[in-house]
């Protein structure tokens, strides 16, 4: 039988909305003598979740709110949910940088928390010093730093300049010798909060083999903070999905993850003929619609393994016209990475309407972009109607929608750091002895 | 059952006033170590002159007050040499003040490193008031080297005892705690109150009129005055101080208890609220 690390009971937080602390003394003293009166704090009541979209009615927030979950030894567990749902909160109520507002944690074995890497680094200090600065805030004391010392330094790479001040250092080495010693820390609970978003590839690659090791081979427990899905699909059994200060899924981290997909799509991923701006209109055509649909319907984030389908709606206001319908997918710096039109030669399949003379009316074309064939980043999509092929005289919608593609984690099975490139798509490989 | 196991951390959203928790402290005392270290370091990294300023501060500070307060003002010394006499005070002042102000910006000044990992806060209060002694160290030592020069050159009789070895560290201590005690306390409400700091800042320079550094307070003559200044704790302290080591001034036994039992207060007051504090103060600052 696993025994519990760390149990969550009832924990919520509440935070005040605009200025700084009390705004009087007097209510200062209200709130003083209610809690010596055993009341309730007189301000709370009118507290209300956590949810920027609407903007609050009072002045109050909370920003989680009854949360419970228990962690067994040994276990990673993953939290993932949109920015602003109460992640950061609780990894800070976890490792003791605020306290709650009521509620309890239980703790057994010592916490170290990597919410940023590099705490508490001093640039005057050398790198030498800096890792035993950093080890002792952390909590570590002087013999253990060092009998590890040898290894920091061996992992972090930044052997030849252990002994200059680390304000010389490049941003890459400062993070590789921060992440170094917090890694050897060798707590039994380890609570990272999306460091991982730092160093370059092979670096990430090197921390979460770590974290993989002190996870798996030294049995020490994981919180782990990311949007990095794949690292969390990997690295996590379970996970809980937060919304709003609130615990909205758990289990099984495949599961979480497909919950929280299914929760970020929400609105956009559609323009209607209002919001559509042309920059340039053909007199016989305009938009109607122009929209991306996923698995779940329309959205603006997709999952890599997901099929794409960009469906435009116009209408043909002058009869006997021909109509070109076609898209751009640009890049989130506006560079274009494809172009597509439904010519016959360039597509999969035939559409029957091409090169035909429309009537009036109001039609729909759609294509489909592929799954596996894009990075997780963002794109854009233009659109653009035109009546010959020679995309003359165009109506043009440039950038009208924009989308997000998230990394399920499916082509990070071996790699996990980032990817590089604006389109990740699976290509054949192969090797063959030749002596 | 799970009731019964055993948790090594438990987090609440309010603990008793006056769990003190030194135990854990304690358990970071490495960590102490090292911001001592840091701020020595930091602070004198690329002078020229490095700790050597530690020396020219208090030189010309008393050369300053001896040319204010005695060349025009022509205040009382007690008839100690001047430069022992402004120098003994200026020592003692300087460390009370810096450490007192240093402890006060705690929570500000700290806030980034307070806002990511845990530690117990009261390590930083306590690492400041030590790495303060230790320019204060450099400063009583160059002291005794002028003292002795005086000694020798009979202007001032030797009258130190086996006791002033235990008082003169006793004094010292007391003055450490006391400004700590002080720190804490301004630190923890200017966490919610900015407008302290700017209080704090002028304040501790009218202080320190309030205490014997630039006269000897055998010429307080008004009765209502001289009960008003001895509610300074650092009043007698400083004056015990000259009283031991110059022979001179005044010494008086219920005054340094008050000191002592001020100290005390204040130091157990200001860890209480800085504990209170040091919870929840990252969602105020």
């Amino acid at each position: 039988m696993s025994r519990v690390a760390i149990q969550v009971e009832n924990i919520s937080k509440m935070y005040r909305l605009g200025s700084i602390g009390s705004k009087t003394i007097s209510e200062d003293l209200n709130r003083t003598f209610a809690r010596i009166l055993g009341k309730k704090d007189p301000y709370a009541q009118i507290g209300q979740l956590n949810d920027r979209l609407s903007a609050a009615h009072s002045d109050f927030v909370w920003s989680l709110k009854d949360i419970n979950f228990e962690v067994n030894q040994g276990d990673a567990l993953g939290i993932i949910g949109k920015n602003g749902a109460g992640k950061s909160t609780l990894l800070k109520i976890l490792s003791r940088v605020t306290g709650p507002t009521t509620g309890s944690i239980k703790i057994k074995g010592r916490v170290a928390s990597l919410l940023e890497v590099g705490t508490g680094f001093h640039p005057d200090l050398s790198g030498r010093d800096n890792i035993f600065m950093n080890g002792a805030i952390l909590g570590m004391n002087r013999a253990e730093i060092r009998a590890r010392f040898d290894e920091i330094v061996e992992f972090s790479g930044v052997g030849n300049y252990i002994d200059t001040p680390v304000k010389r250092y490049s941003s890459g080495m400062y993070v590789r010798l921060a992440f170094a010693v917090a890694a050897h820390l060798e707590p039994d609970i380890l609570i990272v909060d999306e460091v991982l978003a730092v160093g370059d590839a092979e670096f990430q690659k090197k921390c979460l083999g770590k974290m993989q090791d002190v996870n798996k081979k030294d049995g020490r427990t994981i919180l782990f903070v990311s949007h990095n899905m794949a690292a969390i699909n990997n690295f996590c059994r379970t996970s809980i999905l937060m919304e709003k200060g609130a615990i909205v899924g758990s289990g099984l981290t495949r599961d979480v993850v497909n919950t929280y997909f299914s929760s970020v799509k929400t609105n956009g991923g559609e323009a209607l003929e209002k919001d559509i701006l042309v920059s340039s209109q053909n007199d016989s055509l305009k938009f109607k619609r122009v929209a991306l649909v996923g698995n779940a319907g329309v959205s603006n984030t997709f999952g890599l393994d997901e099929d794409i389908v960009c469906e435009i709606e116009y209408e043909v206001i002058k009869s006997n016209t021909k109509v070109v319908p076609s898209i751009q997918l640009l890049d989130k710096y506006g560079e274009c990475i494809l172009a597509t039109f439904n010519a016959p030669s360039s597509t999969i399949g035939i559409d029957r309407y091409f090169g035909e003379i429309q009537p009036q009316g109001v039609y729909k074309t759609q294509c489909v972009l592929p799954k596996h064939l894009l990075n997780d980043t963002q794109y854009f999509i233009s659109a653009y109607l035109s009546s010959d092929i020679n995309f003359s005289d165009m109506t043009a919608a440039p950038e009208v929608l924009s989308f997000q593609m998230i990394d399920t984690g499916e082509m990070k099975q071996e790699y996990t750091g980032n990817w590089n490139g604006q389109i990740r798509p699976k290509i054949k490989w192969s090797t063959i002895q030749l002596s | 059952m799970k009731d019964k196991e055993k948790w090594d951390i438990l987090i609440k959203p309010n603990s008793n006033l006056f769990e003190f928790r030194l135990n854990e402290v304690w358990k970071y005392k490495y960590l102490i170590a090292m911001f001592v270290k840091r701020d020595f370091i930091s602070v004198y990294k690329q002078t020229i002159l490095g700790p050597l300023w530690f020396l020219l501060q208090p030189v010309f500070t008393t050369l300053t007050y001896l040319l204010i307060f005695k060349n025009i003002a022509h205040l009382s010394t007690d008839n100690i040499p001047p430069v022992l006499f402004y120098m003994s005070g200026i020592l003692f002042w300087n460390y009370f003040s810096t450490s007192f102000l240093k402890t006060a910006d705690t929570f500000t000044t700290n806030a980034g490193v307070f806002g990511k990992v845990y530690f117990p806060r009261l390590t930083v209060p306590i690492a400041t008031i030590i790495s303060t002694f230790i320019s204060f160290g450099i400063q009583l030592f160059f002291f005794l080297i002028i003292y002795v020069y005086y000694v020798t050159i009979g202007e001032v009789h030797f009258t130190l005892g086996y006791s002033s070895i235990i008082i003169i560290p006793f004094l010292i201590v007391l003055m450490a705690i006391l400004s700590m005690g002080m720190g804490t306390i301004i630190s923890a409400m200017t966490t919610k109150y900015r407008d302290l700091r700017f209080l704090i800042t002028f304040g501790i320079q009218l202080l320190m009129y309030a205490t014997p550094v630039v006269y000897p307070m055998s010429i307080v003559t008004d009765s209502k005055i001289k009960l008003l200044l001895y509610l300074n704790p650092m009043t007698s302290i400083i004056e015990t101080f000259r009283y031991i080591v110059l022979g001179a001034g005044t010494y008086s036994l219920p005054a340094l208890l008050y000191s002592f039992v001020a100290t005390c207060i204040i130091a157990v007051l200001g860890i209480a609220i800085f504990n209170k504090v040091e919870k929840n103060f990252m969602d105020t600052i």
